[in-house]
């Protein structure tokens, strides 16, 4: 009774803590379908007119273009040196590796507007044009440990005599790599590519700082916040931004699961972002 | 098969990581079609030794020869070796098939020739049928099964098992010994086995070398490292040796005379004496649990008869395993005794004779 009682509370908790996360949330669909220039409620009629806004809007079509440029450079970047240092941490022993492996987690938790001035600074230092690359510098600083967290997972569960098994039956250390070592992590990859591509997608004060005339998405959706009239379209935006990022993150977390399942493991003891 | 020419010839091996010396001067012959185990502890460098013949470590010191080359500089990729894993290493991202045939790829083989050969190997560990499982509906054994029709499908001139059978249980692990065995003999390819279970080795091998501290202690035969073995490790680990303290007290032309404590005197041929061994250095002597006997019957006789009082024993069905003291000593020794109809087992606290005589004993300095 009394165990029946604490866990019926716990529910309400629980369910209290979810409206609280995702109330904010909800309102974005429910005022991207409203018919009022005016986001507030009551709400007035439904019509799809604010996402009809957003074809037509060219700047948007602009920012949408150096998004995905800049997030898929970034992805694929940050996944390549992710790998590299996820494997020499999972396989090889040498000196000053804890510490090499923790300066490279560091951005996770620095202050990214600390990064993202620090970044800016330095690069007026050296004379550098701002531009979408710089972004994408600025976006691997971030993304990489992001990336090395999930492989590593994959290149740990590794056995290592498979690898040996491999070599052993005559495959070169290249063919070993692409026979074996990479179908194995290739969920991982998947997993750490799409993560990656929807951090930089998101991200705002890096972009903000490092970017010149050409802007990204978050950028342009905060210019344009400075037009009341204009609200309403970004909350349509806003409703696809979160539709996509979450549809992302499903996927990356499926192919985790998939790749812990590959090799054996138990999906849900092996950890993850999710 | 027993042709005398070494597939493997191994001179002065040496292997060190860092200041830990893991071998220390490995020499050996190992014969053409034969299964020779490497037998000892953990950490002796059993496995360390299967390593560099594998390819996968190189030696600090000393050559190792295979199939009349040396193999200094050849990686693993391109030696006529395979290796069962310990832990069987199985792809498992590929069917039963493709990893039989993931080597042959490398071949220049075609998809119908390939899939012969995959058809050939798996019939041979008798897994016919399998070949489009996926990796893991397989049970432990027949993983095994898998590695070890990977390994021969390559045709190697030597295949390697580490610990093959450890991850099996006991049952599946007896009956794998015998298959193995068989298999071998059937197909001619040198086996090199590596093993810390001496019933293992000695049920499976040609020979064995059995090692201790980074070196051979004593290669042999399964039968004479049984019945002679040269020093007391290597005695106490394969089998049971109840050790005595014994001295040389006079010795002649015909042989010579031990004081053996508890057991008395005895006479000893110099056939039985190994040849170079110095009489004045006999500290113990050994004698296997078989070759003890109790005498039961008023009719029973041996050469030589001591009284003991039995304190435990242990029914192994077929066996019965007798702890006995024997007067003035602290340690039990044990005997064995085959279970004959109509023969009941001598309960502990009994005073009962032991039989014992001079071809049982088995010198250590």
């Amino acid at each position: 009774m009394k165990r029946f009682l604490s866990f019926n509370w716990l529910m309400v908790y629980a369910a209290i803590y979810m409206v609280f996360l995702y109330a904010p949330v909800i309102l974005l669909p429910l005022f991207a379908f409203n018919d009022a220039t005016i986001v507030a409620f009551p709400l007035s009629g439904f019509t799809t007119k604010w996402f009809g806004l957003l074809w037509e809007t060219d700047a948007l079509h602009q920012a949408v273009r150096n998004s995905a440029l800049v997030a898929i450079t970034t992805a694929c970047l940050s996944t390549v040196l992710g790998a590299c240092a996820a494997r020499a941490s999972a396989r090889y022993r040498f000196p000053g590796k804890a510490g090499m492996i923790s300066f490279i987690m560091l951005p996770l938790v620095l202050p990214e507007i600390i990064v993202a001035v620090a970044l800016l600074v330095m690069m007026m230092q050296l004379g550098m044009s701002l531009s979408l690359w710089t972004v994408v510098a600025g976006h691997m600083l971030i993304c990489t440990p992001f990336s090395i967290a999930i492989l590593s997972s994959a290149f740990q569960g590794l056995d290592q005599s498979l690898e040996e098994a491999s070599f052993d039956l005559g495959e070169t250390r290249w063919g070993t790599f692409h026979r074996v070592i990479l179908p194995l992590v290739m969920p991982g990859v998947i997993s750490s590519l799409l993560i990656t591509f929807t951090i930089s997608l998101d991200e705002f004060i890096i972009a903000f700082f490092l970017t010149g005339t050409d802007v990204t998405l978050p950028v342009y959706i905060w210019s344009q916040l400075r037009f009341p009239s204009k609200l309403p379209s970004i909350m349509a935006l806003g409703s696809i931004l979160l539709a996509l990022s979450v549809l992302l993150l499903v996927l990356a977390e499926w192919f985790r699961r998939r790749s812990a399942t590959r090799q054996g493991l138990d999906a849900d003891a092996s950890g993850g972002i999710i | 098969m027993q042709d005398q020419k070494p597939i493997i010839a191994l001179r002065d091996l040496t292997k060190s990581f860092g200041t830990f010396q893991a071998l220390r001067g490995i020499t050996a012959d190992i014969r053409e079609g034969e299964f020779f185990s490497l037998l000892g502890p953990s950490g002796c460098g059993k496995t360390t030794l299967l390593r560099m013949i594998a390819g996968f470590d190189d030696p600090t010191s000393g050559s190792i020869t295979l199939d009349g080359k040396d193999m200094k500089g050849i990686s693993a990729n391109l030696r006529p070796t395979n290796m069962v894993f310990q832990s069987y290493a199985i792809f498992p991202h590929l069917s039963v098939a493709q990893n039989v045939g993931y080597g042959l790829k490398r071949k220049k083989m075609t998809k119908a020739e390939i899939a012969g050969e995959v058809d050939k190997a798996l019939s041979m560990v008798d897994l016919q049928g399998y070949g489009h499982r996926a990796a893991h509906e397989l049970s432990g054994g027949q993983r095994q099964r898998v590695a070890l029709a990977r390994a021969l499908v390559m045709r190697p001139k030597v295949v390697l098992l580490d610990e093959p059978l450890s991850a099996l249980d006991k049952k599946l692990r007896d009956q794998m010994q015998v298959e193995l065995r068989q298999l071998q003999r059937q197909i001619g390819i040198t086996f090199i086995l590596v093993t810390h279970d001496q019933e293992e080795a000695l049920i499976m091998s040609d020979r064995i070398a059995v090692m201790f501290d980074g070196k051979i202690e004593q290669l042999a035969t399964p039968e004479e490292l049984y019945r002679r073995p040269v020093s007391r490790r290597v005695a106490s680990f394969i089998g049971v040796m109840n050790m005595l303290d014994a001295t040389c007290t006079a010795q002649s032309e015909v042989g010579l005379t031990l004081d053996i404590a508890a057991l008395g005197t005895i006479d000893l041929p110099k056939s039985a004496v190994p040849q170079g061994l110095d009489p004045s250095a006999i500290e113990s002597i050994g004698i296997r649990p078989e070759m003890l006997t109790l005498l039961l019957d008023d009719g029973d006789s041996a050469e030589k008869v001591v009284e003991a009082q039995v304190t435990d024993t242990a029914y192994y069905g077929d066996m019965t395993y007798y702890s006995v003291l024997l007067p003035g000593l602290t340690d039990t020794t044990t005997i064995s005794m085959r279970n004959t109809a109509g023969r009941a087992i001598v309960q502990p606290g009994t005073t009962v004779k032991v039989g014992w005589g001079a071809e049982s004993v088995v010198l250590f300095t």
